[in-house]
């Protein structure tokens, strides 16, 4: 059952097309999950499809259609398959996820981070967003931290409780620099999480201090 | 342009008694309105028949619009008619994954030229979510016939958008045409970025009111 969803700005940031892509991997990744969502995004590129339909037509340059028509022939580029699901062990791998990882989640190239977590960063287009897979043991509690910049998790098994709050499989989370938080791990078993962050993270505490060498992040 | 198009056309396609010039791709016409199954038919034959006449519609149709939304959103217009063609190719190659039942004509190229001015101004790849449970949701609830839903909701859409506050409507449209995030909006025009939410969910949620098959 999904209880924590993105916000319906960041959802129209998403059909618009304005959301960065590590960002508009964790909305499609919550979605693959989300019916809601889904429908929500649905009606929004539907508002697109209106927009570009009642704005005001500019007529091509002479010979444009003809420059169509020479190229029709040509092949396109290689068709990449819609990716589609990918049962890994117990973890089902949302579609819009499964491009993104070359493997089996087990076998990928984890790194261990701060003794606080498994890392394996996602091949993104740009550098400036990193999207990285993360695992955390059961009941391990993360040092009190806040973000310079945007945070966005989705939960892909598992779960972890923040501020009072229980997020679980399919769960969406945006923290930013007005967040303070210190998530603690459920007991029932590893917490695999897809985690967005357009900046780096910031430690606060003294733990926070501590740990913060470890950190490369 | 004219000798170009006919070069390639059969020509038992010449005799045609709908063979007119008010499709012609640069003849002016752009103010051509098609219907949302006109257009489903027209996107059906060129997946099924590499039907380049009826290709050359679509073209007529949806070029100069996706040229005009070019330059709405700020982009030069040698640039705009350069996204309208490769949109168009698009169009053309991958017509056979449209689907009628998830999305009207115009909101399937709405996100065929999304994701291609993402991929040539920020060479960036777009994730996309899969529509297609939703089109069975929908199906489920519509139960007359699944086939006319998206065309409907496409209309619904168009006309709970009229009903919209102005404030409402400008910040979907800022989000839509000024390739601007809902933070961007807000700092462009000054609004709190509590307003822009707000706006924004206001405009969704009168807009989920009125939709078929919108989730209760």
């Amino acid at each position: 059952m999904i209880t924590h969803h993105p916000e319906a700005e960041i959802l129209v940031d998403y059909a618009a097309g304005t959301l960065t892509e590590g960002m508009a991997l964790a909305v499609a990744t919550h979605a693959w999950h989300c019916a809601e969502c889904r429908e929500t995004i649905a009606d929004l590129e539907a508002i697109g499809g209106v927009l570009l339909e009642t704005c005001p037509p500019v007529e091509l340059t002479d010979g444009a259609f003809d420059a169509i028509l020479a190229r029709l022939d040509e092949p396109g580029p290689p068709r990449t398959p819609a990716p589609s699901p990918s049962v890994d062990d117990t973890i089902v791998v949302p579609a819009p996820l499964a491009r993104y990882i070359g493997g089996r989640i087990a076998d990928l190239a984890w790194r261990r981070v701060g003794r606080l977590y498994d890392e394996v960063r996602l091949p993104l287009s740009t550098a400036t967003v990193k999207a990285s897979l993360m695992r955390f043991r059961p009941q391990t509690l993360v040092p009190h931290h806040t973000h310079r910049g945007r945070e966005y998790t989705v939960v892909l098994a598992g779960g972890f409780s923040d501020a009072g709050k229980s997020f679980g499989p399919g769960d969406f989370n945006a923290l930013d620099s007005s967040h303070h938080h210190q998530p603690r791990i459920d007991d029932d078993g590893d917490c695999l999480c897809l985690v967005v962050l357009d900046a780096p993270l910031k430690l606060t505490g003294v733990v926070g201090r501590l740990i913060n060498p470890f950190l490369r992040i | 342009m004219l000798e170009a198009v006919k070069s390639v056309l059969p020509a038992v396609m010449m005799g045609s008694p709908t063979w007119t010039s008010e499709w012609w791709p640069g003849t002016g016409r752009t103010s051509l309105a098609l219907t949302n199954d006109q257009l489903c038919a027209l996107v059906e034959k060129v997946a099924a028949d590499r039907d380049r006449r009826a290709f050359a519609q679509l073209f007529t149709y949806f070029a100069p619009r996706l040229k005009g939304f070019g330059i709405r959103r700020g982009t030069d217009p040698a640039t705009s008619e350069e996204l309208a063609q490769e949109t168009m190719l698009t169009l053309w190659r991958k017509a056979d994954t449209f689907d009628r039942r998830k999305a009207t004509v115009t909101t399937w190229v709405f996100t065929i030229v999304r994701n291609k001015r993402i991929d040539l101004f920020r060479r960036e790849g777009f994730p996309e979510v899969d529509l297609s449970a939703v089109a069975e949701q929908a199906a489920e609830g519509a139960s007359a016939d699944d086939l006319v839903f998206a065309g409907q909701a496409g209309n619904a859409i168009r006309v709970a958008m009229r009903s919209l506050p102005k404030e409402q409507l400008d910040v979907l449209e800022k989000a839509f045409f000024e390739d601007k995030s809902h933070r961007a909006i807000a700092e462009e025009t000054g609004l709190p970025l509590g307003t822009v939410k707000s706006r924004i969910r206001l405009a969704l949620m009168r807009l989920r009111d009125v939709l078929p098959g919108a989730a209760q």
